[in-house]
């Protein structure tokens, strides 16, 4: 790095690390004049051209919308070259919260590595969750119980339903609508009481193990999802009625964003993007994972592509994902929630504190050395449907309980590829509109 | 068609460039090809209509240091996953990159998505596409002096994280 | 404070002051730093079940000249940092800074090449909350404590 480097915290130059606030700010403010604060952040070279380039007579006029902006996507940063309000070119930038997940694969076993694929997509973490855990299973080659995987079913179509009108509620919130999002962050909330109920965390739930699911559910966990089922179409309806009827919503929305269904495939965009282009790809119908094959539901699609038929298809989707639940609720049988193998299943707690041969088994899973091993070289590409498109893991094992590679083909990465093109020769609102409909989660672009 | 039968097709079109890789536990079934071969056998998958490869979904490159391949004699190894819409059928492409060399070609002019799927495989392991329109880094800052995912390169960086670019004022502000 | 460069030594000022921060400490308002899981949280906090509007910190302002409460949330990675001490220094005195959640007080469960282990490196923090992400409750209690240190 070209920069210099400040060998100490200013606290530390100060000699003590006991300053109250107020004294540690005044350091900072001497260290803005200091001039050996120094370091130009680094500019990336961006395809400007030249006429932004020349900047006496250029018209051109190059806008940042910054890494720290209103939209509440996380943090992208867009420049935007502008000849009045038409954008002529445009380039992006990510890489603001990159965290290095993969990085922590190859130093944790696959038993740790469930806490990290929460932190991906966290408006839906229950559906990473499941798909981590499927990914390791099929490499195993072990089939969850049955009540596991409706449990699993359950949960995801739940945590897809937050995930939806969440994106739909910040979509009108870009818009100017701001009680849609109040709306969705109250729906959200109920939903929340559910999975709060179920697995004690709200947001970041680590529910799934390898070889099942954390723990059963409480007893009053059907008459919870009945509620969910009972109340959440009259919220569709209102909701719908909102957007719909939001005369303004709809012109900033309509004709934004439009992608031909040629183009959605080349670029490799999947989920409710590729659906409202008119591609009827489903990763639950086409590779059907947890008995999706059991239950009836559509795959809707819309025939326009741009950004208003994004947010009518998740309304739909929402629509589609209640009758899952419905059925897997009716479907759900009694039985273990985890798988029996003691190789691979990490015992029950009460277990563990009376029992010599589950303190062993617990034993062997946590130490280093034994575990859960898949053979040397296995390796396998496991695609689940996300609420944002194909979440896919691949997975290569080397015969020791940590992985060896864990690659995450999260679909933010490949729907926001296409944004740069998408918005050249539209207006600079236009595209706050067409960002918001991809439902970009910086988590899950970053890793 | 199952993998099986689409790694038949390509060894009796490709005969001997096209090697078949198998996993053990799960038995899934992939091929292996050398990197002056990819560009043709991807074309004829995606091409072919009885393959039909019509979406590239990930791009990645496995870095092999620690874990010796017989079919992947080299270090990295460039992964396909390749999916057809209107067959419904998967299929895994390896591509051998040797280290000294780490190049390999692009195939953005294929599927578009390509694009950023190299763009990542770079930032993270330093393997360059020729082709690619757009070859910069993609989630590191643009001057970053490693290639974090290679296993040479250790979890907490070589110091990296503590001396990022610092934020100078502009000239006359306080 | 501000107020006496006006009035000089002629004015007691200490009423005054005890008006104006009883008024700046009522109505903070926060410019949310929002990058992870934490901004989801925070975003609930601002939302209608947990309402921090009720203590004063209603105005959301993503604009850091006018806004005085800077709650960083989520982690914070090399890319990012500059950003965020650019943004902090575009802040006008006084400030405070709220540290949500795990990340952003010490880097939590990613200690990598990518991530600061913990803005207060960088930042004068007064409030950290632990947890990942820690609870609307948490924000909403450490809003009145920066309440209690605003002066």
């Amino acid at each position: 790095m070209t920069a210099a480097k400040t060998t100490q915290t200013p606290a530390e130059a100060a000699g003590s690390a006991n300053l109250s606030p107020r004294e540690v700010e005044k350091l900072y403010k001497t260290q803005a004049q200091d001039p050996a604060y120094t370091g130009a952040p680094a500019e990336p070279r961006f395809f400007l051209s030249e006429e932004a380039e020349d900047e006496l007579g250029g018209k051109r006029m190059v806008l940042n919308m910054g890494p720290q902006h209103p939209a509440t996507h996380g943090t992208l940063r867009v420049l935007l070259e502008l000849e009045g309000e038409k954008i002529v070119r445009a380039d992006t930038e990510i890489g603001y919260l990159h965290t290095g997940f993969e990085k922590l694969a190859e130093y944790m076993t696959y038993h740790q590595w469930v806490t990290v694929t929460d932190r991906m997509n966290y408006m839906s973490a229950i559906n990473n969750n499941v798909g981590y855990a499927l990914a390791v299973e099929e490499l195993l080659q072990v089939e969850v119980p049955r009540r596991a995987q409706v449990l699993r079913v359950i949960l995801c179509e739940v945590s897809r339903l937050a995930d939806h009108i969440l994106c739909c509620g910040l979509q009108g919130m870009d818009m100017g609508a701001f009680s849609l999002m109040l709306w969705s962050f109250e729906r959200r909330e109920k939903i929340y009481d559910i999975i709060e109920a179920v697995c004690g965390a709200r947001l970041t739930t680590s529910y799934t193990r390898i070889g099942g699911i954390f723990r059963d559910v409480p007893e009053d966990f059907p008459q919870l999802i009945k509620k969910l089922l009972e109340e959440f179409p009259r919220f569709l309806d209102e909701f719908e009625e909102m957007a719909i009827g939001n005369r303004i919503l709809e012109d900033r929305l309509r004709g934004t964003g439009r992608i031909p269904p040629q183009d959605a495939v080349s670029w490799g965009l999947t989920g409710p993007i590729l659906r409202a282009s008119g591609v009827p790809y489903d990763v639950r119908k086409a590779r059907p994972y947890l008995g999706y094959d059991r239950y009836e539901f559509d795959v809707p699609t819309q025939a326009d592509g741009d950004s208003w038929a994004r947010l009518m298809q998740r309304l739909a989707e929402c629509r589609q994902s209640l009758r899952i639940i419905e059925q897997a609720l009716a479907d759900l049988p009694d039985g273990p929630v985890c798988v029996e193998n003691k190789k691979i299943a990490l015992p029950d707690k009460a277990e563990v504190f009376d029992n010599i041969e589950s303190l062993i088994h617990h034993f062997k899973l946590i130490m280093f050395g034994h575990g859960t091993a898949p053979p040397r070289g296995a390796e396998t590409y496991y695609a689940t449907e996300a609420p944002n498109g194909e979440l896919g893991f691949y997975i290569v094992a080397d015969g020791d309980m940590i992985p060896y590679k864990i690659r995450v083909r999260p679909p933010s990465i490949y729907n926001y590829a296409i944004f740069t093109k998408l918005i050249c020769g539209g207006l600079v609102s236009d595209a706050v509109a067409v960002l918001s409909s991809l439902n970009v989660i910086a988590g899950e672009l970053d890793r | 068609m199952t993998p099986e039968e689409i790694l038949q097709s390509l060894a009796g079109r490709f005969g001997d460039k096209v090697a078949s890789g198998k996993s053990p536990g799960n038995g899934r079934v992939f091929a292996v090809v050398d990197r002056e071969h990819v560009r043709p056998i991807l074309a004829h998958l995606r091409d072919d209509p009885a393959l039909a490869m019509d979406m590239l979904s990930d791009v990645t490159v496995v870095d092999h240091l620690r874990l010796e391949d017989p079919l992947v004699r080299e270090r990295f190894a460039v992964v396909y996953q390749l999916y057809s819409l209107r067959h419904n059928h998967r299929f895994q492409v390896k591509a051998r990159v040797p280290q000294d060399d780490p190049s390999a070609p692009s195939v953005f002019d294929l599927w578009k998505s390509a694009l950023w799927g190299e763009r990542e495989a770079y930032d993270m392991y330093g393997v360059e596409f020729e082709g690619n329109p757009d070859m910069r880094r993609l989630l590191m800052p643009e001057d970053y002096p490693g290639f974090p995912l290679r296993k040479d390169y250790p979890l907490r960086g070589r110091g990296e994280r503590d001396s990022f670019p610092q934020y100078r004022p502009p000239r006359g502000a306080t | 404070m501000g107020i006496e460069k006006i009035f000089g030594q002629s004015l007691i000022t200490t009423s005054v002051n005890a008006v104006v921060s009883w008024a700046r400490k009522n109505a903070l308002w926060p410019m949310p730093f929002g990058t992870a899981c934490c901004a989801i949280e925070m975003m609930a906090t601002l939302s209608g079940r947990y309402d921090l509007s009720r203590f004063g910190a209603e105005v959301i302002r993503f604009s850091p000249r006018q806004s005085d409460l800077m709650i960083v949330s989520g982690r914070i990675s090399i890319k990012m940092m500059p950003v965020l001490i650019k943004i902090y220094e575009q802040m006008p005195e006084p400030k405070w800074v709220i540290s949500m959640g795990a990340c952003a007080s010490s880097g939590g469960v990613f200690d990598t090449y990518t991530l600061v282990q913990g803005v207060d490196q960088f930042l004068p923090v007064h409030v950290y909350i632990p947890g990942c992400p820690p609870r609307p409750e948490s924000l909403i209690d450490a809003l009145l404590k920066i309440q209690e240190i605003a002066v």
